[in-house]
């Protein structure tokens, strides 16, 4: 623990900045995870435990376009593209089979999805990581503003997670389809009586939520690295997020994303040996004191 | 009938043919057979962020079984390498182990776990007496504490003290001529982390006294993003940064960073760098980064590790490394035990184990030696060197006094009572 340093970091301006841009980018990239998972569980009921490998194919999908083309903006298209269209024959060709099924046998087939994906990538691109680089057209100088480091390409990635984030908020609340599929995941009974094809509708939403994974890789594969089983650290973290944030609650997920960066840049200040335990701790607190988290509706 | 009896094959003509072929035939059949296979487990880290390593491991290994077998192996017993992927997970390797042993009937194990694994292996053949090598463990207590010796374990690998005493003098050196005082640490969050980085800002201090560590972070090992270890190290102001990261772990902090310019000001000294996969993995590899020689082909510069890199090169594409080294002299060593027993008894080869001279491409001075007080490696090559952005990637090599070394490492175990 070292208290003090913290306290001397959050009156000082650069490192406000340092930390606060550290904390939103690492935050950011979070959601984008967590909020597809959440919009999976929020809307099928299906706890996706293979949300972190469709973050991986996002990456290594990422990295081949990258690869092929040069072009990022090309890479981050291929890797939300492709993980969506995995998520997509994921769900109609395995999940849908299982709906209304026990968590243990979701968890079965996820698992089983896991080890596929891993081997998959493993014969395709090898057992050794990779790395993608940060795109030549990024690599400038960091910004320092009021003193404090701001990387080129994590505003970047910030801007571009942003931008994502308002997309899915507007689309989900404002839009016909996010009406649906918010009617879809309180009453999908009514919403199929009404006429409405609530299997494409699911199939929708989990293309969705498959690619949000998908482009989260694709996003952080030049400054991560692309490594078989990559999605498991993140898949952690996600249902941390989901737990905190609400089960089925986007902005939930979004105010406990931002809690988890805020958590991981500023505690590796004040308590860098305790930053893994402070994110547990705050999810065993949210649990105890709103067992719903924070964006849940009681009782959920 | 006479005639059937004298056309036919009769029953003695039978009898007797088979009693020639039993007499003649059958030896020759028993020669052509090839004899019982001598097993050799390896447990090893074949995928995910370290299995680069593992696989090079594997690689360099065949290379020099492939020598031995073709050169008749043991009296014609051939070497057969048992190789399995732990994963990265100590349990998973402490498993494997156990089963390479009881199951797979494994007389020798070639452990080629990084020392979060070889540490569990250890614990495994202290029970089962099997002859083992730990291949490519770093970590100083496994051979240096007397509690942790046993008759039947050694380390082929270079050694955490070793090399803590080389880059401590040399840090020492570069921060006296360049004044710099304010140091940082940034090392992986196990045994090998802990150890190597307490271990080097001990000699760091022990050249240079008025070098003071202002801060430390310590991320887990395979951890994917460094952020936040950055934003730590760069609050700190440092002017120099110590690591011992390795292989994907150390790219991707050098990547993050880069994009930080955490490397503007900053001095980095990173005792892993300077090995082949991970220099060229690095899309931009800073100029300047000084490192420790892990494995470089010019490093020592002889044919004979000229010779094994070009080999290595033609077989597998890619270029040996520091694992690789490892891994060709721990099989360079126990075939030889092996042909000066002229058997597998464990007792014998490990007896021809201890205190082992032999001639190698890759000691300081053409050889190494097996040293006996704690059955680990000694008189390798160690060099600090800067990085540049092409082959040979690393220049200036300085190589390191084994005298000075075994020197401090004496007093070292003294202040630690394992003397």
């Amino acid at each position: 623990m070292d208290l003090t340093e913290l306290a001397g970091c959050v009156t000082s301006l650069s490192c406000v900045v340092t930390q606060v841009a550290a904390g939103l980018t690492i935050g950011m990239l979070l959601f984008l995870v967590a909020s597809g998972l959440t919009l999976i569980f929020g809307v099928l009921g299906i706890v996706n435990f293979a949300h972190g490998s469709l973050y991986m194919m996002g990456a290594y999908f990422a990295l081949a376009a990258y690869t092929a083309t040069g072009s990022f903006a090309l890479a981050v298209l291929a890797g939300t593209l492709g993980a969506a269209l995995m998520g997509l024959f994921f769900e109609r060709f395995l999940l849908s089979r299982i709906y209304g099924q026990d968590v243990l046998m979701q968890l079965l087939v996820c698992y089983a999805v896991i080890l596929i994906l891993d081997d998959a990538v493993k014969i395709i691109w090898g057992a050794d990581f990779m790395s993608m680089g940060v795109p030549e057209i990024f690599r400038h100088p960091p910004l320092i503003i009021g003193g404090g480091i701001v990387p080129y390409f994590y505003a970047i990635l910030f801007g571009i997670t942003a931008l994502i984030a308002i997309v899915l908020a507007w689309g989900m609340g404002r839009t016909r389809f996010g009406r649906i599929v918010r009617a879809a995941a309180i009453n999908p009974g009514m919403v199929g009586a009404l006429g409405i094809n609530t299997t494409v509708v699911y199939a929708a939403v989990f293309a969705i939520g498959a690619g949000l994974a998908g482009a989260a890789g694709a996003l952080s594969a030049p400054i991560r690295s692309v490594v078989p089983g990559a999605g498991v650290s993140i898949l952690i973290e996600s249902f941390i997020v989901t737990v905190i944030g609400g089960m089925g609650s986007i902005g939930g997920a979004l105010a406990a994303s931002l809690i988890l960066g805020f958590t991981r840049s500023f505690g590796s200040i004040g308590f860098p040996l305790f930053v893994e335990g402070a994110m547990f701790l705050i999810m065993a607190l949210v649990l105890i004191l709103r067992p719903s988290g924070l964006g849940g509706k009681r009782g959920s | 009938m006479s005639s059937r009896k004298q056309d036919g094959i009769g029953r003695r003509a039978v009898l007797g043919g088979a009693g020639a072929v039993a007499l003649t035939g059958f030896p020759n059949i028993g020669f052509t057979q090839p004899r019982q296979p001598i097993k050799v487990g390896v447990p090893t880290i074949l995928s995910g962020r370290v299995a680069q390593l593992g696989i090079s491991s594997r690689n360099a290994m065949q290379i020099e079984v492939d020598r031995f077998n073709s050169a008749g192996g043991l009296d014609g017993r051939p070497i057969e390498l048992i190789v399995r992927d732990s994963r990265g997970t100590p349990a998973e390797a402490a498993r494997l182990a156990r089963e390479m042993i009881s199951s797979e009937g494994c007389e020798f194990l070639l452990d080629a776990e990084p020392s979060s694994g070889g540490f569990a292996i250890h614990e495994v053949v202290r029970e089962t007496g099997t002859v083992t090598m730990h291949v490519n463990a770093e970590t100083s207590s496994l051979t240096a504490d007397p509690r942790q010796r046993f008759w039947n374990a050694f380390r082929v690998a270079r050694q955490g003290i070793h090399d803590s005493i080389a880059g401590g003098e040399y840090a020492a050196k570069v921060a006296k001529e360049r004044n710099l005082r304010r140091w940082m640490t940034i090392s992986p969050d196990y045994a090998y982390g802990r150890d190597t980085t307490a271990e080097f800002v001990e000699y760091l201090k022990h050249f240079h006294s008025e070098v003071q560590i202002v801060g430390e972070t310590w991320p887990r090992l395979f951890q994917p993003d460094y952020t936040e270890n950055i934003t730590r190290l760069s609050q700190g102001r440092a002017q120099a940064i110590y690591s011992c990261l390795w292989a994907g772990d150390l790219v991707t902090f050098v990547e993050q960073a880069s994009i930080f310019g955490l490397f503007a000001n900053t001095a980095f000294f990173a005792v892993n760098m300077a090995d082949y996969t991970t220099l060229q993995q690095i899309r931009n590899l800073p100029r300047g980064v000084h490192s420790g020689n892990r494995y470089l082909r010019n490093f020592p510069n002889v044919p004979g590790n000229m010779q094994f890199a070009a080999e290595y090169n033609r077989r597998f594409n890619t270029f040996p490394t520091n694992w690789s080294w490892q891994s060709a002299t721990a099989v360079s060593l126990l075939t030889r035990a092996l042909k000066e027993v002229g058997g597998t008894d464990p007792r014998a080869v490990a007896g021809k184990l201890r205190g082992m001279v032999m001639d190698s491409p890759f000691g300081a001075d053409g050889k190494v030696t097996m040293r006996a007080e704690d059955q680990t490696l000694v008189g390798y090559a160690i060099g600090w060197g800067q990085t540049i952005s092409a082959d040979p990637y690393v220049e200036n090599m300085q190589p390191s006094d084994w005298a000075t070394i075994f020197r401090l490492e004496a007093e070292w175990k003294r202040g630690k009572g394992w003397g």
